[in-house]
């Protein structure tokens, strides 16, 4: 396969990027798209040039490493898949892909498609746990009785691999899905009850702070989401807010 | 926001039923008794539509403050963006301002006139009247395309609004597909039900 590749090159977080035009050839269809990008920057090194800066760690869709908006679409063209998931053979010889970094004031560029996502890491800080007692009287979390549908919405939300494709996706920068999931795991749980209101209003404190948009609902984050991550949360998220403000 | 949006959603249901009473062939004898009862009631006069007043004014205020945070979230566009969402829910602040440039266009053709008939010229209650002056307003095409599109840019509003509003205050209901279908038959409604009544006056005149 031959293509043509309009990638976004910059700097640093201080100066102006731009697309650069790069043509890559003998690419493999059975080649993930993060393979295809290493092609690239091997060719790239070859010739003397800067390769594209883009981030990546455990390439099988779990670590929520990768980024990259590709066509337009946070992790590319298809449905419930990360970058690193994406396969060449998704695309045709001779196509013209566009490739950006996640787009948010929140989230800057470092450097290319590299963006600086701490702020998830900072929102997580301010809640995302549950206090446990570690002085040798510790409960087995086995030994809690977990209604079985509580369990099941519990684990859905901790599927979150915390990647920022909701933000990537959504008109506004919304982390609205990411601190959704975050809540809704711990909130569904007894363990995570005890701290929900401290939880709730720190997260979305820490949110603000950070410069996320608002959510409009239109629904981005959801269908963008690499691991299915339901607009519920966003809902569950709501109502714990609002009980929380109400019992201040 | 949520709250004054799903505010102005009941509103509308009141304005179009009374609307609708406009459509009863009793020469405008109904629509007239409702609207000189809203007219000159002095709850409805001096605690309700101040109350409305400022539900429209929050909304609307709040609208554009939050459109202003969310295009400061990502000052640095994409050069080629494509997400998988509805149109009408990317641009409510666009329909939004439609609807409040008919709002202003509405307030000057019946509400300024009515204030100016009470409290200005002060003539004598009249509750005849109320029939006769819709029909005159929509005598015009001008004013009732333009009334129609706009009750269209509405139905989309309240389309969006409607779902949007009722899962930013947490409220749920057994499935996403149970709210859309709420938000299709209520915003389709009242797109409907206020396109009717302007339709209706223009060739009964």
């Amino acid at each position: 396969m031959e293509l043509k590749l309009k990638i976004w090159r910059q700097k640093n977080s201080g100066e102006k990027g731009a697309i650069i035009d790069y043509n890559v050839k003998k690419i493999d269809p059975d080649m993930s798209f993060l393979e295809m990008l290493d092609v690239l920057n091997q060719d790239l090194i070859k010739s003397g040039e800067e390769p594209v800066a883009f981030d990546h760690d455990c390439r099988e869709g779990i670590c929520g490493m990768c980024s990259l908006v590709i066509n337009g679409s946070p992790h590319g063209p298809d449905k419930g898949t990360t970058t690193c998931q994406l396969h060449m053979r998704r695309f045709k010889s001779g196509d013209t892909i566009y490739i950006e970094p996640f787009r948010g004031t929140a989230f800057p560029v470092i450097k290319d498609l590299v963006v600086d996502r701490s702020a998830f890491d900072r929102i997580q800080q301010s809640g995302g746990y549950v206090s446990v007692n570690t002085s040798g009287n510790t409960v087995d979390a086995n030994a809690t009785p977990i209604p079985k549908p509580d369990a099941d919405e519990a684990f859905k939300a901790a599927a979150c691999i915390g990647c920022g494709a909701c933000v990537a996706s959504c008109k506004n920068s919304s982390a609205m899905l990411f601190v959704g999931a975050k809540v809704s795991q711990y909130s569904r749980l007894p363990q995570g009850k005890v701290e929900a209101r401290e939880r709730v209003l720190n997260m979305v404190k820490q949110m603000d702070k950070e410069g996320f948009g608002n959510c409009t609902n239109t629904g981005a984050c959801e269908a963008h989401c690499p691991k299915g991550i339901s607009l519920d949360n966003i809902l569950n998220l709501n109502r714990e807010y609002i009980k929380a403000k109400i019992r201040k | 926001m949520a709250l004054s949006g799903i505010f102005l959603m009941v509103f509308l249901v009141q304005h179009l039923a009374i609307n609708l009473t406009s459509l009863i062939p009793d020469n405008g004898y109904t629509f007239n008794k409702i609207s000189h009862f809203m007219g000159y009631n002095p709850v409805v006069q001096f605690i309700l539509q101040p109350i409305l007043m400022l539900g429209v004014c929050f909304h609307f205020t709040m609208g554009i403050f939050l459109e202003y945070q969310n295009r400061r979230a990502r000052k640095s566009k994409y050069v080629f963006h494509k997400t998988r969402s509805s149109w009408i829910s990317k641009n409510m602040i666009l329909s939004g301002l439609v609807v409040l440039a008919f709002l202003a266009l509405h307030f000057y053709d019946f509400w300024v006139p009515e204030m100016d008939y009470k409290y200005v010229s002060k003539l004598i209650p009249a509750e005849d009247r109320y029939y006769h002056e819709l029909q005159e307003k929509f005598h015009n095409s001008t004013r009732t395309v333009i009334y129609c599109i706009s009750f269209v840019l509405l139905g989309l509003h309240l389309n969006h609004g409607l779902a949007s509003s009722f899962q930013s205050v947490g409220v749920t209901t057994s499935s996403q597909k149970k709210l859309k279908l709420i938000a299709n038959i209520y915003s389709i409604s009242i797109a409907i039900g206020f396109t009717v009544v302007a339709v209706f006056h223009y060739f009964s005149h």
